[in-house]
């Protein structure tokens, strides 16, 4: 039953996104001219011993799922706002399955838009060269960061007091990956931002991907970048649980 | 009557939020298969009611049961024989009518193939049948609410709760919602409406509870509530201010500056004659009168006594 609900609440955010076409283009081109902008403005003056464009993709690819995810939580916070939590509670719908749903549509969205942010960094350039079971880990991997950050905007709309407030929010995560490996290699920053930067989740989940993508050693980064992302999912979907029912008291 | 027999029964609910005391001791019962109009002025408390009599706010006291299960206690089995229309339509802009019920359908445990025969079902005999595969933000207000009316219908719910269901709605738009909730009753549902509107009330409920700061202060069928607060009002300005000091506590409406009070009547010349003459047996206290339809405010000031 729960899961029922959840497809069918994962169903309904789908359809209401593909009816958004302007939200739709910016979640699809932001994340592309970001990288545009990256390979053709900045990469030249950025040395990181490889292509520019071969380096900065794996960020872009976050980078897009962050714009998604911002989405997300407006739209949680839009249901909040108005009666149709109500009317899924009347109709004994918990917060779990609601926001799964929104997770869940999330989810695809992602995947539409980072499978066109490679499709350009291919026109562009990017030339992987992962073996299959490489491209599957690096697919698994980017599912469950998205998912994880999914979660955590669809809580950060549950805190939010309004729909605007949500996109506010959600700016933090879209500036997460600048001060982390996923534009410009962590030892050209200042000294103080190494700690943080080196061990920020994002760091873990981009070194993964560049690792996988282009066949090169991994080391323990993969393990750190799930652990990561399993623990923001628990942490989003407990904290969710709560302030669904603070919420909606 | 025995419990069984009732869709609604409530007893000494409170809740306050902060200092503000919403609901103070309120005692409801509905018996199944009528309608209950819940009347009041703006903050009585109407919408509170509704929401923890529906499970979606819990009460600082008191208990109630709804559709024969305890709110509190087994929340989920409330649930499932509820169903909730609030104050605003809660539908999706950018689903269309037919989505909207098959996806409600799927919510409420219909397979796929029976939430899309419930969906049509419903389309059609709310007249949304033509406007199925539109998107819900190119419906009318008045279509809006039947679709959602419909929404909360495709459960086929034991106790129907609806917010101010016609409130905002052209005079047309709140007829057909009237004749829809008819049939309701007629089917054998259990409706509570909350209402600011007394024709409301009058046309579709079996009772009236009228609500004023989270207490009930009048309870009958509309014909005895009207009884009691009449339908007119006689304004009468009077001679002197020792005249209208005398006679202020009766009134329902004060107008001390122009020496002017308002009484409430039937309007019968019967009624005003006998009126006049109780009031003013010396024919000295009053200079004028004149008649005047009761307003909403009268009938609450009349009910309740007090202004609120």
């Amino acid at each position: 039953m729960t899961g029922t609900a959840a497809l069918t609440m994962a169903g309904r955010s789908l359809r209401i996104s593909r009816r958004s076409p302007d939200a739709l283009i910016a979640a699809l081109m932001l994340p592309v001219m970001l990288m545009l902008i990256f390979v053709y403005f900045f990469g030249g003056a950025i040395d990181t011993g490889t292509a520019y464009v071969t380096y900065v993709v794996p960020g872009a690819m976050l980078l897009c799922a962050g714009f998604g995810a911002a989405s997300t939580a407006v739209s949680v916070a839009d249901d909040m706002k108005n009666g149709i939590v109500d009317r899924l509670r009347s109709l004994d719908v918990g917060g779990v399955p609601v926001l799964a749903g929104h997770v869940t549509a999330s989810v695809v969205r992602n995947l539409v838009s980072t499978t066109l942010v490679l499709a350009v960094a291919l026109a562009i350039g990017f030339r992987p060269r992962a073996s299959a079971p490489a491209y599957l880990a690096a697919a698994g991997l980017l599912v469950a960061y998205i998912t994880a950050i999914s979660w955590l905007a669809a809580t950060l709309g549950l805190l939010a007091k309004s729909p605007e407030a949500a996109g506010g929010f959600t700016f933090l995560m879209m500036f997460l990956p600048y001060p982390s490996s996923a534009f410009v290699p962590i030892d050209t920053m200042p000294s103080w931002l190494h700690g943080f930067a080196g061990h920020q989740p994002l760091t873990p989940v981009i070194e993964s991907l560049r690792a996988l993508l282009l066949d090169r050693p991994a080391g323990n980064a993969p393990w750190t970048a799930l652990a990561w992302c399993a623990a923001i999912t628990a942490l989003a979907v407990t904290l969710a649980g709560v302030l669904f029912r603070r919420r909606t008291r | 009557m025995t419990p069984r027999a009732l869709g609604i029964h409530a007893t000494g609910l409170t809740k306050s939020y902060g200092d503000l005391r919403v609901l103070d001791g309120l005692d409801l019962s509905v018996p199944r298969g009528s309608v209950l109009a819940l009347l009041g002025p703006n903050g009585a408390g109407k919408t509170t009611t509704v929401r923890v009599l529906t499970t979606l706010t819990a009460p600082d006291s008191g208990t109630a049961r709804v559709a024969g299960h305890d709110i509190t206690g087994a929340r989920a089995l409330v649930r499932e024989r509820i169903s909730l229309t609030g104050q605003f339509a809660a539908l999706d802009d950018l689903q269309t009518g037919a989505e909207t019920l098959r996806m409600t359908g799927r919510l409420t445990g219909l397979s796929a193939r029976e939430a899309r025969a419930r969906a049509g079902e419903l389309l059609d005999r709310f007249g949304l049948s033509e406007a199925a595969d539109r998107l819900t933000k190119t419906y009318s207000g008045g279509m809006r609410r039947r679709l959602d009316l419909a929404a909360s219908l495709v459960g086929k719910p034991a106790v129907l709760f609806l917010d101010e269901p016609t409130t905002g709605l052209d005079p047309r738009s709140r007829a057909e919602l009237w004749d829809l909730v008819r049939e309701l009753r007629a089917d054998g549902t259990t409706v509570l409406l909350t209402t600011q509107y007394l024709e409301e009330a009058d046309r579709l409920a079996d009772r009236v509870t009228v609500l004023d700061s989270g207490r009930v202060t009048a309870e009958g069928t509309p014909a005895e509530l009207k009884a009691r607060v009449a339908g007119h009002r006689l304004d009468l300005t009077l001679t002197s201010r020792d005249a209208y000091e005398a006679l202020t506590a009766r009134a329902v409406h004060h107008d001390p500056g122009a020496l002017t009070l308002g009484l409430p009547t039937d309007g019968t010349a019967a009624h005003v004659r006998a009126l006049l003459d109780e009031l003013d047996p010396d024919r000295t206290g009053v200079e004028r009168f004149t008649l005047r339809t009761a307003t909403l405010d009268d009938v609450f000031l009349a009910l309740t006594g007090a202004p609120r």
